[in-house]
């Protein structure tokens, strides 16, 4: 890390008020390892801004003192795009969960990972929409009894990792909730990386979920790296993003680098749009064209 | 030789000949030697074979609408005679290509039958099929009675960028129709227009790219559209100009995708607009309201067509007033505009991105299909003027980092507070969804919530302060006032104009609203409460200005003309229903 770059403490994203989420809910560690990331990638809190969705995760804005925007249910994407493309010094990392960004913002996911822009997403996956009090997601398994699924899940589960990889997000990773360090490294390349990135995070909802628990998590997952797994091949990570029920892997799955969308706009080449111009230099020439 | 000051022009034939880039030929040709036009297309996609229409009306004065009477009919096919000869004028000129019809269903007209071999011309010069509307082209002016090298010019700069030899290619078959029609219809002086002369250099330009325009001058920078007829025409704009001008049109998975990207631009700090159609602003309105909840500036081109639903999509209609102004869930501040014609969609658009800033929301731009599509001739001068930028309140950066930042502050007297751009040392905010504090904290406190909503709904009263009242034409103290927005005012404009506001022997007014909320209740009470019969005209079938007026202002509409065959208003029209109706 470059020894010039501030120093920024985590307490620097303290606000007033205390965390609402149930005791033992994943997105503690997730909250935890994202301030340890930005900490120490020395982004303080008005050096960024994170964008959340609505849900359980998207609370998180209360406690995370930084420039925040919280907008609709499953909208974050798009919203990132726009930023990021006004202003593309500014890091834009888009905090979304399952329901949100799977459910009712599915198509914009796809579209993102399409685009490539540079942007992060951290993508809280827990099964259930646990502010609506439990009802199944897009990304709950088959099986699971829900409020909506009384009989359990009959559908197929939506994979982010599978879905991420066809639509061609170039930085595709896994992560845990109960895996603070681990996680906040996953959390930090992925910020790093340039291009469109996702970290899913596997998180036990404590409260609607007494199937998916830390432990039956610890009992399955396993490290990419640590078996020396290299993400550079789809078709690899396409396998690995397969495994689940007895074996679980978690890190990076798939990276690659390809030109961002905004290096692909001209108008982004000498700087951020809100720092050029503004208006019309030679309105003469614009309106010479219709006569 | 009598010559007149008013021709109207009208080519049909199948989609892919060209009609198009016709009507826009024709059309430069008559503004650079002084005249002023109006192009109008229709292209009905329901009449097999793809029948397009280009209507031109050429005039030596300035007017308003397109009349519905020809004056040359030209016909690429023999559907055209039959689809429009009952538009014909007597002694009408109708151009068709013997090999297509000998012109046996006119025959019991008054009209001029003028057949010119297209296909046999185009042929002897080897020319393809499709430059048929050259050789009509080239007749047209003779028609006319117009210089051949006016036309020859504006073929050449049509052509030059395919290189020398298709420009004169172009320029040869066009001279060729011309010389046909002059030495054989020497005795045809129907269409023949009166000389004028040129004083400005005058554009032909399309409503959307008109939008495009004004939203560039006003200094856009990120436009978000999903494509759909009828705003496509900014998207080639935009996009074409992208680089030119340094500005990013991106095109969205949808349009919900697009008002949020547009939404995140305001929020990083650029000017940013979206455009769109009925249907499209339905899947918009979630993303309106939550600008209207963090208060952000966005633009919205809201292009009207005949609805519900998918409707007939390439026909006009004003069916959107009143959804545009109740667009949204809860309750928010947001204007909604409707320009009439070419130099109101500029200063509208102009205006529109000034007020979003100026208030931090949204603002919608009614246009619609007609006005959108057709081409309008503006002097440039009403496009070169200089425009004064205000982004409205901002936050200085060295008021910021002493306490914390009140992006939200609920002390300012009209509602507005100062921004900060997100990445300014100490302006952490956050633009919340939910009803928030004045920093952007989540709050379900009654008093907070009351005092937040209050804010917001101040900007109404702020806004009351910037209202613009109808624009008025003829007798103010008329007793007889007809009322109308958006684009309708053309046709009502030349109704009334060709008799000098005397309606059935009494004076008319006319109230055009280009600025419709919030409603001018003060200037309409004042302009309406002494006049005993009110004439609304609107292109829907529910009367929706009519019904605005009476909300705000207790009067009632006398009379109500509607139309909502996807057709728009022609003077004629205008004219036979508001005597019907006295």
């Amino acid at each position: 890390m470059d020894e010039t770059k501030k120093i920024v403490s985590t307490e620097e994203f303290k606000t007033h008020i205390l965390p609402t989420w149930c005791p033992g809910c994943g997105d503690f560690g997730i909250w935890t390892s994202l301030k340890s990331a930005l900490s120490g990638l020395s982004i303080g809190s008005d050096d960024a801004l994170l964008i959340y969705g609505i849900g359980c995760h998207g609370n998180m804005y209360s406690w995370m003192k930084t420039y925040g925007f919280t907008g609709l249910h499953g909208r974050t994407l798009p919203v990132a795009q726009g930023v990021k493309v006004s202003n593309h010094e500014l890091p834009v990392i888009a905090i979304a969960g399952d329901g949100d960004c799977l459910g009712e913002g599915g198509n914009h996911l796809i579209h993102a990972a399409k685009r490539n822009p540079d942007i992060t997403l951290i993508l809280h996956d827990n099964q259930v929409y646990g502010l609506t009090t439990g009802q199944a997601s897009p990304t709950a398994k088959v099986g699971f009894k829900t409020k909506s699924t009384p009989e359990g899940v009959t559908d197929e589960p939506i994979n982010p990792l599978t879905l991420a990889l066809t639509a061609g997000a170039t930085f595709i990773a896994r992560g845990f909730a109960g895996d603070i360090p681990g996680l906040t490294k996953l959390m930090q390349e992925a910020i790093l990386h340039k291009g469109f990135s996702i970290v899913d995070v596997l998180q036990p909802c404590v409260s609607f979920d007494k199937i998916h628990t830390y432990q039956w998590y610890r009992q399955r997952l396993y490290s990419l790296e640590k078996e020396g797994y290299v993400p550079d091949n789809k078709i690899e990570a396409f396998k690995r993003a397969l495994e689940w029920e007895e074996k679980i892997p978690f890190g990076v799955f798939y990276k690659e680098d390809r030109m961002t969308s905004e290096e692909r706009e001209s108008a982004l080449a000498s700087g951020p749009l809100i720092k050029s111009p503004v208006g019309v230099k030679d309105v003469e020439a614009l309106l010479c064209e219709f006569i | 030789m009598d010559t007149r000051s008013t021709v109207t022009w009208k080519i049909g034939g199948e989609a892919g000949y060209g009609i198009i880039s016709s009507g826009t030929m024709l059309a430069r040709s008559c503004t650079r030697l002084g005249y002023h036009i109006f192009v109008t297309n229709e292209y009905p996609s329901l009449i097999r074979g793809g029948h397009n229409i280009v209507t031109v009306k050429i005039s030596s004065s300035p007017f308003h609408a397109l009349d519905e009477d020809l004056h040359i009919l030209v016909a690429l096919n023999k559907e055209t005679l039959e689809l429009h000869k009952d538009e014909l004028l007597p002694g009408a000129v109708v151009v068709f290509d013997p090999k297509d019809t000998d012109g046996s269903e006119l025959k019991t007209r008054d009209v001029a039958l003028c057949p010119v071999p297209f296909f046999e011309i185009t042929k002897s010069f080897n020319g393809e099929p499709v430059m048929r509307n050259t050789v009509a082209l080239g007749a047209t002016v003779a028609f006319l009675g117009l210089p051949a090298e006016t036309l020859l010019e504006v073929i050449k700069d049509q052509f030059e960028h395919k290189g020398s030899e298709v420009m004169a290619h172009n320029q040869e078959i066009a001279r060729a129709g011309y010389d046909y029609v002059i030495s054989k219809y020497s005795t045809v002086t129907f269409a023949k227009l009166k000389t004028t002369q040129k004083s400005e250099d005058q554009l032909i330009i399309n409503g959307s790219e008109v939008f495009g325009v004004a939203a560039v001058r006003a200094g856009l920078k990120f436009a978000a559209i999903y494509p759909m007829t009828p705003i496509n025409a900014i998207i080639s704009f935009l996009a074409d100009h992208a680089k030119s001008l340094g500005i990013v049109y991106k095109q969205p998975e949808d349009e919900i995708a697009g008002i949020n990207m547009a939404l995140g631009a305001s929020l990083a700090g650029v000017r940013s607009m979206v455009a769109t159609s009925g249907g499209g602003f339905a899947l918009m309105t979630e993303g309106l309201s939550l600008a209207g909840m963090l208060e952000l500036p966005v633009v919205v081109d809201l292009g009207m067509r005949v609805g519900p639903a998918t409707g007939m999509p390439t026909w006009t209609e004003q069916g959107e007033l009143q959804f545009a102004i109740h667009s949204g869930q809860g309750e928010f501040p947001k204007i909604v505009l409707a320009p009439g014609n070419a130099r109101q969609i500029f200063s509208c658009v102009v205006e529109a991105f000034h007020l979003a800033d100026k208030f931090q929301i949204p603002v919608i731009v009614l246009t619609d299909k007609y006005m959108n599509e057709s081409q309008w001739c503006v002097p440039k001068s009403v496009f070169s003027g200089d425009i004064v930028i205000d982004r409205g309140k901002m936050v200085h950066a060295l008021d910021l980092g002493k306490e914390i930042f009140k992006r939200y502050d609920l002390s300012v007297p009209d509602g507005v507070s100062p921004r900060s751009i997100p990445g300014m040392k100490g302006g952490q905010f956050f633009a919340n969804s939910y009803e928030h504090d004045e920093i952007g904290y989540v709050t379900e406190e009654p008093a907070v919530r009351e005092k937040m909503a209050q804010k917001r709904l101040l900007k109404f009263q702020s806004i009351q302060k910037v209202v613009r009242p109808p624009d008025v034409y003829g007798d103010p103290k008329s007793e007889i006032a007809l009322t109308c927005f958006g684009s309708t005012v053309g046709a009502v404009l030349d109704a009334l104009e060709s008799v000098q506001y005397i309606v059935s022997g009494k004076s008319v007014k006319l109230l055009h609203f280009t600025w419709c909320f919030p409603f001018p209740t003060e200037s309409v009470t004042e302009l309406l409460s002494d006049v005993k019969t009110i004439i609304d005209i609107e292109q829907n079938g529910t009367s929706q200005l009519a019904s605005l007026i009476r909300e705000y202002t207790g009067i009632a509409c006398t009379h109500k003309i509607t139309r909502f065959s996807g057709r728009p208003f022609t003077p004629k029209t205008v004219l036979e229903a508001v005597i019907q109706n006295l």
